[in-house]
């Protein structure tokens, strides 16, 4: 596999949110709007690609019996160290998306590529594949937040181009599931071309 | 590829990968208490600029057992108090509904801003637009503290009645504490003396004249 | 009464998937059999309760007092991972056909942000009762967790029974499997908006 796809197979090959579904829980919850998204897919990209580099580092030597719980570890100390610095350089992102940064230690993407991918290759390999990943995972977020926040705030970015409100339920839970199963469908289709 | 699962090997590198992520987080911590603090502090500084007037110094925050009064902080020119800034707490429809209430110490509200709130979007939640029919009635508020449906002079928001009784009950009850501070002589700070031409209000709520009219 | 209150809150009006938006990936992968989804629910319901009462004792009599707040996510996930083997290493030796039931579903639960999430949210969220609020209290924990795991088990429940159906119907293929499954949570999220004000 050549090193650029190991980037690009995170857009649509092995799209994290669109084909893999992994990483469910934030997709739904913090993409109210696309700013909420793009915030939360960055600080997403940011563990999985250090979490992958030190894992692919350190596999040599962990022996098996104990890799789930080591990894576990390393990736909970880089989504701590991400609260702190959140908390204290962008402490507005970091109000607005609350329980979930604790929360991307469980999120399924980072322990199941450092189990598929980051434990098995070269560290160069598992920071590209992290980076690959990462990027697809903060665009379909910020994809995702993208259209709810036009439907749902009739703004972009922050940005309203309507006066009052859109349709609100876009904003809330029940938009957040029907978003995500009509663009699941559209990018199967762009995909199959 | 992996090491051998030995007692010791897993045992060692346990303890190895604890003890430098332990390491790791402990440095991380260091650096970043004090932008942390500053963060927060800055952001007290900001919200508690909201609502009050301009200049004057603002003391540092004050202890308060009063009923869902989180704080306050007292703003003083020249010696003389001009203003308080009470963080006042209500339960709202969705969850604690925060408040910061400028209160002037005649008992007028001067300026109102959410800390945080629980509020639905699009319903209650529209207490934090600024610049909404709802936000604007609370500069320079001295009526009745409570709905229009309770008999009050507080214009809800409609269809979140819950919501509006949250913040109607919040500025009470920073309006109260102000009242019962100004009309006594507890001492808040240092440098503040009461000026004798500052008349305190003794029933503030029913005498005081409506300031904003109902837009209808 | 706040008990109550409480177990209403966390069932109906913040369910934890249909509202809260935790422990979404189980719920999408296990809930197209019955059978699966009710196994699946009890261990969660095992899990969610017993990991709160410990990372609850955890926090107040460790943490906070040493001021190790900051290791909140690192020392909950370690202690979660350890219970859920634990749990499955009595479960085996106490109940093997129990065991034998819940099957895969034990040790994924590790990963479930479910579980993780009402952990941090019972020492991080104030709770407000008739215009009062504060910090949930132990008993006030454990009743919370409990009561968040029966809304997860009900939520599964009701969409495997719709999974069900679906599956038996003529859906266009571009919608099926997980777009349809996820329209039909979206619409399942807005009957149960529909609870909320009741607390």
């Amino acid at each position: 596999m050549s090193k650029f796809s190991l980037i690009t197979k995170g857009l649509l090959k092995e799209n994290p949110t669109f084909v893999l579904v992994l990483g469910m829980c934030p997709t739904l919850a913090t993409t109210t709007s696309a700013m909420n998204g793009l915030e939360m897919g960055l600080a997403t990209m940011f563990v999985l690609i250090l979490s992958n580099i030190v894992i692919s580092l350190i596999a040599p030597v962990v022996p098996d019996k104990v890799h789930i719980p080591v990894y576990i570890v390393v990736i909970a100390t880089f989504v701590t160290v991400l609260q702190l610095v959140m908390q204290a350089y962008t402490p507005g992102a970091f109000k607005t998306l609350g329980l979930f940064i604790p929360l991307i230690v469980v999120n399924c993407i980072i322990l199941g590529r450092a189990e598929a991918f980051a434990g098995k290759n070269s560290v160069w390999d598992s920071a590209l594949d992290g980076i690959g990943i990462g990027i697809g995972f903060t665009l379909s977020l910020t994809v995702i937040g993208i259209v709810r926040e036009i439907l749902g705030s009739g703004a972009v970015f922050g940005w309203k181009f309507i006066s009052g409100d859109g349709i609100l339920a876009f904003v809330m839970a029940p938009g957040a599931f029907i978003v995500l199963g009509y663009l699941m469908v559209l990018f199967n289709k762009i995909a199959k071309k | 590829m992996a090491a051998k699962s030995t007692l010791t090997n897993m045992v060692l590198c346990l303890f190895g990968v604890c003890f430098v992520c332990a390491a790791l987080l402990g440095a991380v911590f260091v650096v970043t208490k004090a932008p942390i603090e500053e963060a927060a502090a800055a952001e007290a500084r900001a919200s508690i600029a909201k609502v009050l007037p301009a200049g004057g110094e603002i003391s540092a925050e004050m202890p308060s057992d009063a009923e869902g009064i989180g704080g306050y902080f007292v703003q003083t020119s020249d010696g003389a108090v001009t203003a308080y800034a009470v963080k006042s707490v209500a339960g709202g429809f969705g969850g604690p509904l925060a408040l910061m209430v400028g209160v002037l110490p005649d008992g007028t509200v001067f300026n109102t801003s959410v800390l945080s709130h629980s509020e639905t979007p699009g319903l209650g939640a529209k207490c934090t637009e600024e610049g909404s029919r709802f936000r604007e009635q609370w500069k320079g508020f001295s009526g009745a503290l409570s709905v229009k449906k309770d008999g009050g002079d507080v214009d809800a928001i409609t269809a979140s009645t819950i919501t509006s009784r949250a913040y109607t009950k919040a500025v009470a009850q920073a309006v109260a504490l102000v009242k019962g501070m100004s009309g006594g002589s507890a001492v808040h700070s240092a440098t503040a003396t009461h000026e004798p031409a500052q008349k305190t209000s003794v029933d503030g709520t029913a005498a005081a004249p409506k300031t904003k009219e109902d837009q209808l | 009464m706040e008990y109550l209150l409480i177990i209403i809150s966390a069932i109906f009006v913040n369910n934890i998937v249909l509202a809260q938006f935790l422990g979404i990936c189980p719920f999408l992968g296990v809930s197209n059999k019955l059978s699966t989804a009710s196994g699946m629910s009890l261990a969660v319901c095992f899990v969610i309760t017993l990991a709160t009462v410990v990372t609850y004792l955890l926090n107040k009599y460790l943490l906070v007092p040493f001021g190790l707040s900051f290791l909140q996510t690192i020392a909950f996930i370690l202690v979660i991972a350890a219970l859920v083997q634990m749990v499955e290493i009595v479960l085996k030796k106490v109940s093997p056909s129990l065991y034998q039931a819940l099957g895969i579903f034990l040790p994924l639960i590790t990963t479930n942000c479910a579980v993780l999430g009402v952990a941090i949210t019972v020492v991080t969220k104030e709770f407000t009762f008739g215009g009062e609020s504060h910090l949930l209290g132990l008993g006030e924990a454990t009743v919370y967790a409990f009561a968040t795991s029966l809304g997860y088990g009900l939520a599964m429940i009701l969409f495997a029974g719709i999974r069900e159906h679906l599956a038996l119907n003529d859906v266009p293929k571009a919608f099926r499997g997980l777009p349809i499954a996820l329209i039909s949570v979206g619409i399942m999220a807005l009957a149960f908006l529909g609870f909320s004000g009741i607390v």
